[in-house]
């Protein structure tokens, strides 16, 4: 599914006033692309992430999903927040079939499609689990397994693995990689960390702070999979970290 | 409930010693019970051994007077409870969705709560006459708001972020209520219900007292009009037993469990008044 935002706006009323966190994006995401978005704390990244996946919407301009335009949350854009908001009242399993059962599946597919992703994020043995017998990353883990059960087209990710070690989260992107390969999965991966970006994305995009603009585009040719202690890896870093740095960052909030 | 007391030298075990003492203290106050009795300060009928409660305690068990007492209050707490339950959960969805009723409704019960249950009494009395049905409405009044205010507090409280995630996922209507609101308000709910259950016991003790029915209090006050201390107390000690159960035993499990799970800091012991 490919994803674009026309000339879009969004503005914030505050106590102090309006706020404007995105001024003007224009962005389309091929089907399939991997991109990531990154840019300093209040560059509004969250909220372009929200509007792609229609649980906000620009004050001027347009959100479209397939020329579309998104009037609404849809289970083919499926957000996957820091924490992983899984619900601590189900299994792991029952959160894994969650929205398989919203939509009226029946049972013996549920439980098929929730093996099947539990074993391709290496949680089978832990299906019976409670949520808060997980670790980080088991539960973020979960939660990519309960986004990708209702098979979306587009995958939005809001920094999933910011709370997470270095260890965990080095596997986990290339859990995340394999998966996109698997799945064909178009993914929009937000992060503030530029070489996760550079690991991850088929395109970088840089964003600066309040008002959020686009500022810089870098395409990523490395081949797969791609390690993050790699010279290749740190040299297009380096350069991004450059385009970061020439904004000024004034905003403190995210 | 003492609170444990804080770790010092950590030579036993922690729990041995909370237990430890614990029982040190019960037979200091039995033992201090018995040598005020052998002093006999007071008549015997005013202040009774502590083998003397023993053995009304017994004799009230064997010659089933008890558990004719517990069984008739039970029946009317758990009937009062399960009508005061309904009620309170509908109030509470509605005063979490309905904003009017919220802000006019809402208003009432915030005054209603201060009321002592027991004071509705007169009222039920002249409603429903001397009968069962006066205690049950004593009993409904006393524990249903506590149950409607935790309702809509948990379901206001609903954490955006499930809200969010489950319309992601493709929740609406009735089932992202069902399936999301419910479930996450429900340690709010079980604290409620617990609170709710607390503050039923009390009316209904209450209540038993004012006039005579089968039950624990009827028995309280029996024991008054015999001069005889010891049921009194041997009573006394079967409404504790039971509150603890209820309280401690039943919802506190329930409770520690949900919270547990939910993934929540255990909370401080909320106790009725």
């Amino acid at each position: 599914m490919g994803l674009n935002i026309q000339n879009a706006t969004k503005t914030f009323q505050t106590r102090g006033g309006p706020v404007t966190a995105l001024d003007r994006i224009n962005l389309s995401i091929r089907d399939g692309e991997l991109v990531c978005l990154i840019g300093p704390s209040g560059c509004g990244k969250s909220t372009l992430l929200n509007m792609l996946a229609g649980l906000e919407f620009p004050s001027q301009g347009q959100a479209l999903s397939d020329g579309q335009e998104i009037t609404g949350a849809d289970p083919s854009r499926v957000l996957i927040f820091q924490e992983a908001a899984l619900f601590p009242w189900l299994t792991v399993q029952d959160n894994v079939e969650f929205g398989l059962t919203m939509r009226g599946a029946p049972q013996a597919e549920r439980a098929a499609t929730a093996r099947r992703l539990l074993e391709m994020v290496h949680l089978e043995q832990f299906s019976q689990a409670w949520v808060h017998e997980l670790s980080g990353g088991m539960r973020q883990r979960v939660a990519l397994a309960r986004a990708l059960a209702v098979a979306p087209a587009v995958l939005l990710l809001d920094e999933p693995f910011a709370a997470l070690d270095a260890l965990t989260r080095d596997r986990l992107h290339t859990e995340l990689q394999d998966i996109w390969q698997q799945t064909g999965t178009t993914i929009v991966f937000v992060t503030h960390n530029v070489r996760e970006a550079v690991v991850l994305g088929d395109r970088v995009i840089v964003m600066s702070a309040r008002p959020g603009r686009i500022v810089a585009e870098h395409r990523i040719d490395l081949t797969r999979p791609r390690q993050i202690e790699n010279v290749e890896t740190t040299r297009l870093a380096q350069r991004i970290l450059a385009d970061l740095q020439l904004e000024p960052s004034t905003g403190q909030r995210g | 409930m003492t609170p444990p007391t804080a770790p010092r030298a950590p030579r036993l075990n922690e729990t041995t010693r909370l237990w430890l003492s614990r029982a040190v203290f019960f037979a200091l106050f039995l033992a201090v019970w018995e040598a005020l009795f052998r002093l006999h300060l007071w008549p015997d009928y005013i202040f009774p051994a502590p083998s003397e409660v023993l053995a009304a305690l017994g004799r009230g068990f064997s010659n089933g007077t008890f558990w004719i007492g517990i069984l008739g209050s039970m029946r009317r707490l758990v009937q009062g409870y399960i009508i005061a339950l309904a009620i309170g959960l509908s109030l509470g969805v509605l005063m979490a969705e309905w904003r009017w009723f919220k802000n006019t409704f809402g208003l009432l019960a915030l005054g209603l709560q201060t009321l002592p249950s027991i004071s509705w009494l007169p009222l039920a009395l002249l409603w429903f006459g001397l009968n069962e049905r006066a205690i049950l409405f004593v009993i409904v009044m006393g524990a249903v708001l506590s149950i409607a205010q935790a309702t809509e507090d948990g379901i206001r409280n609903t954490a955006p972020i499930y809200m969010r995630a489950a319309r992601n996922l493709g929740a609406r209507g009735w089932r992202l209520y069902l399936l999301v609101v419910l479930p996450s308000a429900l340690p709010s709910i079980v604290t409620g219900m617990k609170l709710g259950w607390s503050f039923a016991w009390r009316s209904l003790m209450a209540g038993e007292l004012l006039y005579t029915l089968p039950g624990l209090g009827n028995l309280l006050s029996m024991g008054r009009e015999l001069n005889d201390m010891s049921q009194v107390i041997a009573v006394m000690l079967v409404i504790i037993a039971l509150g603890v159960i209820g309280d401690q035993l039943l919802f506190g499990i329930v409770e520690r469990r949900i919270r547990e799970r939910w993934g929540l800091a255990p909370r401080k012991s909320t106790r009725g008044g």
